[in-house]
C-alpha cells in the first residue's frame, strides 16, 4: 500500500484503539460492584501486542496503574507463554510485584484470537473492596497478613471458569457476592475490548498488529523525546520528608535529563517500613513517570513507546523498592508523594511549569464496624470514603481545593455513603486558612466530622500523611496547613493503622492544605478580599500573612 | 391537542445567532430566519413570526398553536448572566457545590481550571437541620436560623434562592418549611426546592440542578411573561407551549416554575424531527445525525422514540470534555455532542497525528475557502479539496468558495508536516473527523446495548449529508435518509413534539423486600403531578403513560433502565421485575450475575400526548430520467487519483428517480455526497434515501 495512505490508516486505527480501551474501562466502571471502582474510577484497561508492547491504555483515575500494567504483561507472558495460550483462556493474579502493587488490585489478562490466531492480549485491573486478611490499611507486617494471595493462575481454561479458584476467593473474603460480581465484570471488560479489536481488524483487513504497534510506539517515543530534548541537560537533586508510620520517611531523588530520556534515582531514600506502606518498584516507576509526564509531555498518550524514555531506580530494600514478603497494602500513601519529589527536581529546571507541594496522598477514610445488635459479626459495614486535601499552588494560579492529585479518583457522595452504612457525616466542608498563603495560594483542605448514628463503636483504618510534615510552599510562599486526625473531646489519634472510635465518639478529620507560591504580600489585594468575603481566609490571616488590613471586594 | 379551531401551527427556535420560525398550514411549510435579539429576545421572535406569517399569507389570528424553544436559559448559565442567587443548605455542607467530585477532568493538566459554581461561597448559607437516608429527622429544622438569613439576603440583594438539604429527596418537609418562612417574609423572592426540581439521591448533582434552576428563573419568568404579553397584544389567542430538553412540550406555567427543563431544547427539536422522519419512513431503528458548523450531535431512536436520559452537563470549562461542566439532573433526550462540524479546525499534533476540532473557525472568519481571512484548514476545506462540494452553488451561490485557499491551508498545516499531497491531506482530515464521529456513535450505542449496524442514519444540518456515506460505511449501516429543509430542523421538529412531562423520584427498595403499596402510592402521586401538567395543555387529547424503574444489583454503582407495566404493581410482580431486569442487563453487558440481590433506586413516570404522526409513505415506483447537470473531479483514495463524479441538482430530481453512486447531489443548503458503495433515490416525501449496493 502507498505510504501516504497507510500513514493515514495507522492514524485512524490508533484513534480507534484508544476508543476501544476507553470502552473497555467504561464497561468495568459501569458493571463493577466495588464502590471504589464504580464511584471513583480505581481501575485500568489496556491492549498489548504479542511482543508485550502496550498499544493503548484507558485514561482512568489511577496513574499508579500506568507502568505497572505495562510491567504486568511481561509476567503474564512469562508464566503463560504465547504458544500455550488458547482461545477462551483467562489469567489472573493479585501479586503486588507482578501486578499493580497490592493484593486489592486484581489483574486479569485475556488473550484475543482472530480466526484461531492469537493477535493481542487485553489486561484490566480493579480495586477489590475486601480480599480477606486485614483487608486494607497499613497494620500488616508481611504481605501474607494482608489478604488472599492469588498467584499467576488460570481463571478460565478454554472457556471453562475455574470454579475451584472462584470458590477459594469467595471463601476468603467478607464480601463473597461482590467479589464474584467483580470477577465477572473484569472478564466482561476484556471481552468487550477483544470484540472491538476484532471488528477493527476485519474492517481494515488486518492480520496482525505489529506494523500498527510499531507506528504507535515509534511516533509516541519520538514525541516524548522531542519534549525532553527541549529541556536543559544535567542532574538535579531534591529531597522531601513525610510522616511515615513508625518513623519519618525521607525521599532523596537525583534526576538526570539526557538526550535519550529522563532518569530518576532514589538512592538515599529511607529503608522499608515494618508496616504496610512499602512500595513495590513498579508502582514507584508509575508515579515517577506520571509526575514527569504532567510537566514534560502531558498531551502524549501512554503506550510502550511513550513510557520508555522515562526510567527510575531505587536501591533494593528502600521503601520505594520493597521486596517480597514486605507488607504493601497502603503503598499509595508513599507512592503518591513521588510527583512532589520529582517536582522538587523539575522546579530547578522549568520553574514556571511546576506546582508547589500538595496533600498528594489521598486521605481516604477506611471505616468499618458492626451494625447495632449484631453480636455474631454477620452484619458489618465497610466504607472507603475517598477524601482529598488541597493541591499545591500553580505558577500564576491558585491551587485547587479539595482535589485529588496525583490520583484522579473521584470522591463519594455523602448521600451514597450514608445509604451504605450507619455513619452520619455532620460536617464536610472547606477548611479556612488551610491553603498555604502565597502570591498564588495553595488549595484548601476539608473539615469532616463523623459519628455512628447507631451509637456503636467503629474502627478507622488510618493511612494518612502530612500531619507532622506539611506540604511546603516555595519562592516565598508559605506551607499548607498540616492535617489532623482525632476524636472530639479526646484529642489526636495515630495517622496510620487500625484504631477504635468508641461508642458515641465523633471522628474529626482535617485534610491538609496545599503549599503556596510567591510572597503572600504580593498577592492581588482583591483576591485576598474575595477569600475573606467567602470565609476561606480569616481577617487575622489576611492581616498577618497577606498584610491586608481591611479587605473590601 | 387544543388548537382552538385555527389551522396554522407555528414554531420558534431561538438560537445563539439566529431565531428560526416555521409555519405549517394545510400541508404547506413557510420558514423565516432572523437575527436573535439577545437584549429583548421577544422582539426577534415577533419579527420572525411576522415575516413567516407574511410569507404564508396568514395573520397571528390564524395561529392555533405556537411552540417555542430557546437557548436563553443555557446562555444565561454559560455567560453567567443569571440572577443573584443564594443557596440555603444543611449546616456543615456549605461547599458541596464547590467540592463537587474532588477530581480533575483532565488527568495530566496540572494547570486546569475547574468550573465555578453558580452560587459563590458567601451566598451559600447554612441552617441546622438533618435528615437520615430514610428521611428520619436527626436534627429538626432550626426555623429561627432560617429567619436570621433574611438580613443577609437583603444586604446581598438576592433575587432567587435555592434550598437544598441533605437527603431531601427522601422527605421534602424541611425544604418546604424553609420556603414557607422565606416566602412569608419576602413574597417577591423566587424559591427553588431541590426536592421538587430533582428529587434524586446524590447531593452535588441535586444541589447544582436546584441552584441552576434558581439562577435562571427570574430571567426566564420575565422573558416568558413579556413574550406572552407581546403575543396577546399582537392578537394571538392560540395556545403557547415550550419545548423541553426531554423532547416534550410543556405549558408556560410549568416552564416558569422549572425553567431548567428548557435548556438544550434546540437539539431536542432536531432529535424530534428525526423521530418524525423515522416514523414517516417506517424506520424503527434510526440514528439521528445532526452535523452543523461547530458540532455533530448523535441520538438513537428506537421504535420511533428517541433515547432519553436524566443527566446533562452544561457550561463546560473545557470544550466537550466530560466532567468539566455543571451536571444537571433533568429529563433529556440522550445524545452525544462532539466538536466535529464544517468549521472544525484540523492540525497535526506532536505525534504526527491529524487532529480535528474542537476549535472551530465558526462562520467568521470561517473556513479558508470562504476567503474571509481564515487560513486554518477546516473540515469544509477538506470536503472542498476532495471535490465533494460544488464551489459555484455553495449556499445557493451566495458564498463563492475559493478551492485554492483550501488546498493552500491544507498544504501548510497538514500536507507539508506529514509529507502528503493536498488531496491526501484532505482525505486524512475527512477520515479523521468521520472516524471521531463513528467512535462517538459506536460508544453511544454500546452504552445503550444497541447494535449500531441495524440502524438507519437520518442526516440533517449543513455538513451531515456530506459525511453520512462514510459514517455509514464505518458503522456498517446500510441506509441513510436525507430529509428536505434540514437547515431549520429543530424548529420543524418542535411541531412534531408531543405535550409531555416526566417526573422522577428516588425511593430506595430491594426486590426482595419489594413493597407494592409504597411503590404504587408514589407512582400514583407522580402520575397525578405529570397529568396535572400535561392536561393543562392537552385538553381532551388521548394520553399515553410510560413508567420506568432505575435498578441495579445491590452493591453496584450504576443503574439500568427497566420498563414497568402501566398499572398498579403487586407482590407477584417481583418475579416479572427480576426477569425484565435480567433481560435488560444481559442485553447491556452480555451476562447476568447469579444470586445477586437487585435494588431499585429511582422511579420515573412520563405522561404525554401521542406524537403528531404522519402517514407512512408508500413506495414510489422507479422513475427514469435523472440527469446530471455536470460532473466534478472527486478524490478517490483507493485509486489515489481524482476521478469524474456526476453532479446533480437535488431540486431537479423527481420522486422515484434513482442515481447510482458515486454522485453529488447539490442543493442550496448543503450537498449530499453519495459514495460508490451507495445508490440513492427520492422517496414520496422528497427525501433522499441512500441504500447500500448489493
Amino acid at each position: 500500500m502507498a505510504d501516504g495512505l497507510s500513514k493515514i490508516r495507522n492514524q485512524i486505527m490508533w484513534n480507534r484503539l484508544i476508543a476501544v480501551v476507553e470502552e473497555q474501562g467504561q464497561t468495568l466502571m459501569r458493571t463493577a460492584f466495588s464502590p471504589i471502582v464504580r464511584e471513583c474510577g480505581d481501575l485500568s484497561a489496556c491492549v498489548f501486542d504479542l511482543k508485550g508492547r502496550m498499544m493503548a491504555q484507558a485514561v482512568t483515575g489511577t496513574p499508579g496503574h500506568v507502568n505497572s500494567m505495562n510491567n504486568a504483561v511481561g509476567h503474564f507472558m512469562r508464566h503463560f507463554p504465547l504458544e500455550t495460550m488458547r482461545e477462551g483462556d483467562i489469567y489472573m493474579t493479585n501479586d503486588p510485584w507482578m501486578g499493580t502493587g497490592h493484593l486489592n488490585d486484581w489483574v486479569v489478562m485475556t488473550p484475543c484470537f482472530r480466526k484461531g490466531q492469537l493477535v493481542a492480549t487485553f489486561l484490566c485491573t480493579a480495586h477489590i473492596t475486601d480480599i480477606g486478611g486485614l483487608s486494607s490499611g497499613a497494620d500488616g507486617t508481611d504481605v501474607l497478613m494482608e489478604g488472599l494471595y492469588i498467584p499467576m493462575t488460570k481463571l478460565a481454561d478454554q472457556g471453562r471458569i475455574n470454579h475451584t479458584l472462584v470458590e477459594m476467593i469467595k471463601a476468603n473474603t467478607r464480601l463473597p457476592t461482590d467479589n464474584e460480581g467483580d470477577l465477572y465484570s473484569l472478564i466482561a471488560c476484556n471481552d468487550i475490548g477483544c470484540r472491538r479489536l476484532l471488528e477493527m481488524m476485519d474492517e481494515f483487513g488486518l492480520d496482525d498488529l505489529e506494523e500498527l504497534a510499531n507506528a504507535i510506539c515509534e511516533n509516541s517515543h519520538a514525541a516524548v523525546l522531542a519534549e525532553i530534548r527541549k529541556l536543559p541537560q544535567g542532574s538535579w537533586r531534591s529531597s522531601m520528608t513525610i510522616d511515615g508510620f513508625e518513623s519519618p520517611i525521607e525521599y532523596v531523588a537525583e534526576m538526570t535529563i539526557s538526550e535519550n530520556g529522563i532518569h530518576v534515582d532514589y538512592d538515599g531514600t529511607s529503608p522499608v517500613s515494618r508496616y504496610g506502606i512499602n512500595v513495590p518498584f513498579g508502582y514507584t516507576l508509575a508515579y515517577t513517570c506520571f509526575g514527569i509526564s504532567c510537566v514534560v509531555s502531558p498531551r502524549i498518550p501512554n503506550n510502550g513507546g511513550s513510557l520508555a524514555p522515562i526510567t527510575a531506580s531505587a536501591p533494593e530494600g528502600s521503601i520505594l523498592n520493597a521486596a517480597y514478603p514486605a507488607p504493601v497494602s497502603a503503598r499509595h500513601v508513599i507512592g503518591q508523594m513521588l510527583p512532589d519529589v520529582v517536582f522538587g527536581c523539575l522546579r530547578q529546571v522549568v520553574p514556571d511549569r511546576v506546582p508547589a507541594e500538595g496533600t498528594s496522598s489521598l486521605w481516604t477514610l477506611n471505616l468499618k464496624g458492626r451494625r447495632a445488635g449484631d453480636n455474631a459479626g454477620q452484619r458489618i459495614f465497610s466504607i472507603k470514603q475517598v477524601t482529598t486535601g488541597g493541591a499545591g499552588a500553580r505558577p500564576m494560579k491558585d491551587g485547587l481545593s479539595a482535589t485529588a492529585y496525583p490520583s484522579g479518583v473521584m470522591g463519594t457522595p455523602i448521600e451514597i455513603t450514608e445509604s451504605e452504612s450507619p455513619l452520619i457525616f455532620w460536617r464536610k466542608e472547606y477548611r479556612p486558612d488551610s491553603g498555604g498563603p502565597g502570591q498564588y495560594r495553595g488549595g484548601h483542605g476539608q473539615v469532616i466530622e463523623i459519628e455512628n448514628r447507631e451509637g456503636v463503636a467503629f474502627d478507622i483504618n488510618a493511612a494518612h500523611d502530612r500531619i507532622v510534615h506539611a506540604p511546603r510552599g516555595n519562592q516565598g510562599g508559605a506551607d499548607g496547613a498540616n492535617g489532623y486526625l482525632g476524636v472530639e473531646g479526646e484529642g489526636p489519634i495515630g495517622s496510620k493503622g487500625r484504631q477504635p472510635i468508641s461508642a458515641g465518639g465523633r471522628l474529626i478529620v482535617h485534610s491538609p492544605g496545599g503549599g503556596g507560591i510567591g510572597d503572600p504580600r504580593e498577592r492581588d489585594s482583591s483576591a485576598v478580599a474575595e477569600d475573606v468575603r467567602d470565609g476561606l481566609v480569616t481577617e487575622e490571616s489576611a492581616q498577618r500573612d497577606y498584610g491586608v488590613d481591611s479587605p473590601t471586594v | 391537542m387544543a388548537t382552538h379551531g385555527k389551522s396554522a401551527r407555528l414554531a420558534v427556535d431561538i438560537g445563539g445567532t439566529f431565531t428560526d420560525v416555521v409555519v405549517e398550514n394545510g400541508g404547506k411549510r413557510t420558514t423565516a430566519k432572523v437575527l436573535t435579539t439577545s437584549q429583548a429576545p421577544e422582539e426577534g421572535v415577533l419579527e420572525g413570526i411576522a415575516s413567516a406569517l407574511d410569507g404564508a399569507g396568514l395573520t397571528v389570528g390564524d395561529v392555533g398553536i405556537l411552540i417555542h424553544g430557546t437557548t436563553l436559559a443555557t446562555n444565561a448559565i454559560i455567560e453567567r448572566k443569571g440572577a443573584t442567587t443564594a443557596l440555603i443548605t444543611t449546616e456543615g455542607f456549605r461547599d458541596v457545590l464547590d467540592i463537587a467530585y474532588e477530581t480533575r477532568y483532565d488527568q495530566y493538566d496540572v494547570f486546569l481550571d475547574k468550573t465555578s459554581p453558580l452560587v459563590p461561597r458567601y451566598l451559600r448559607l447554612t441552617v441546622p437541620e438533618r435528615l437520615a437516608v430514610n428521611g428520619q429527622i436527626l436534627k429538626p429544622l432550626d426555623e429561627d436560623a432560617v429567619r436570621a438569613l433574611l438580613p443577609i439576603l437583603d444586604r446581598e440583594k438576592v433575587e432567587s434562592v435555592a434550598i437544598g438539604f441533605l437527603h431531601a429527596y427522601a422527605d421534602g418537609a424541611h425544604e418546604q418549611r424553609a420556603r414557607e418562612i422565606l416566602a412569608e417574609a419576602r413574597p417577591d423572592l423566587t424559591i427553588t426546592l431541590s426536592s421538587e426540581v430533582c428529587p434524586e439521591v446524590r447531593e452535588y448533582e441535586r444541589f447544582t440542578t436546584a441552584t441552576a434552576n434558581a439562577y435562571v428563573q427570574p430571567l426566564m419568568a420575565r422573558y416568558l411573561t413579556r413574550l406572552q404579553t407581546a403575543l396577546d397584544e399582537g392578537g394571538f389567542d392560540g395556545a403557547l407551549f415550550l419545548m423541553t430538553s426531554g423532547g416534550g412540550l410543556t405549558t408556560l406555567e410549568t416552564a416558569v416554575r422549572f425553567p431548567i427543563r428548557l435548556v438544550e431544547s434546540g437539539p431536542a427539536g432536531g432529535a424530534i424531527l428525526a423521530t418524525g422522519i423515522a416514523r414517516e419512513c417506517g424506520t424503527n431503528q434510526a440514528l439521528s445525525f445532526d452535523m452543523g458548523g461547530t458540532t455533530a450531535k448523535i441520538c438513537l431512536i428506537e421504535d420511533f422514540t428517541p433515547e432519553t436520559g436524566r443527566s446533562f452537563e452544561v457550561a463546560r470549562e473545557a470544550r466537550f470534555q466530560k466532567g468539566s461542566g455543571l451536571p444537571l439532573r433533568i429529563p433529556v433526550i440522550e445524545m452525544v455532542e462532539i466538536g466535529a462540524g464544517g468549521g472544525s479546525i484540523a492540525a497535526v499534533d506532536s505525534m504526527q497525528q491529524i487532529t480535528v476540532g474542537p476549535h472551530s473557525a465558526g462562520s467568521e472568519p470561517g473556513p479558508a475557502c470562504y476567503d474571509r481571512g481564515g487560513n486554518a484548514p477546516t473540515v469544509t476545506d477538506g470536503d472542498v479539496a476532495l471535490g465533494r462540494i460544488d464551489p459555484e452553488s455553495f449556499a445557493g451561490g451566495k458564498v463563492r468558495l475559493v478551492p485554492e485557499a483550501s488546498a493552500a491551508a491544507l498544504d501548510k498545516d497538514i500536507g507539508t508536516p506529514l509529507g502528503l499531497s493536498s488531496e491526501l491531506a484532505a482525505y486524512g482530515v475527512i477520515e479523521m473527523v468521520d472516524e471521531n464521529m463513528a467512535n462517538a456513535a459506536r460508544v453511544h450505542s454500546i452504552e445503550r446495548g444497541k447494535v449500531i449496524g441495524e440502524h438507519t442514519i437520518i442526516a440533517f444540518g449543513g455538513a451531515a449529508p456530506l459525511h453520512a456515506s462514510r459514517l455509514a460505511e464505518k458503522l456498517g449501516i446500510d441506509r441513510i435518509i436525507v430529509p428536505t429543509n434540514a437547515g431549520v430542523g429543530s424548529a420543524v421538529g418542535f411541531l412534531r413534539a408531543p405535550i409531555a412531562y416526566e417526573v422522577v423520584r428516588s425511593r430506595y427498595m430491594t426486590l426482595r423486600d419489594f413493597d407494592p403499596a409504597l411503590a404504587n402510592d408514589m407512582l400514583q402521586a407522580m402520575r397525578n403531578e405529570a397529568m396535572g401538567v400535561v392536561q393543562a395543555g392537552a385538553g381532551d387529547a388521548p394520553l399515553t403513560e410510560k413508567r420506568i424503574a432505575f435498578m441495579r444489583y445491590m452493591g453496584q454503582g450504576h443503574e439500568i433502565v427497566v420498563p414497568l407495566p402501566n398499572r398498579d404493581l403487586t407482590r407477584e410482580d417481583t418475579a416479572m421485575l427480576k426477569g425484565t431486569y435480567d433481560r435488560e442487563y444481559e442485553a447491556l453487558y452480555g451476562r447476568t450475575i447469579p444470586d445477586a440481590d437487585i435494588e431499585v433506586l429511582t422511579w420515573a413516570m412520563t405522561v404525554g400526548t401521542e406524537a403528531a404522526s404522519d402517514s407512512e409513505l408508500e413506495n414510489v415506483g422507479n422513475v427514469d430520467g435523472a440527469q446530471p447537470v455536470g460532473s466534478r473531479q472527486v478524490y478517490d483514495a483507493a485509486a489515489e487519483a481524482m476521478t469524474d463524479v456526476p453532479l446533480y441538482r437535488r431540486d431537479e430530481l423527481k420522486q422515484g428517480m434513482h442515481v447510482s453512486g458515486p454522485a453529488i447531489l447539490a442543493e442550496d443548503e448543503t450537498s449530499t455526497f453519495v459514495s460508490g458503495s451507495f445508490d440513492v433515490s427520492v422517496n414520496r416525501a422528497g427525501y433522499l434515501v441512500l441504500e447500500r449496493k448489493a
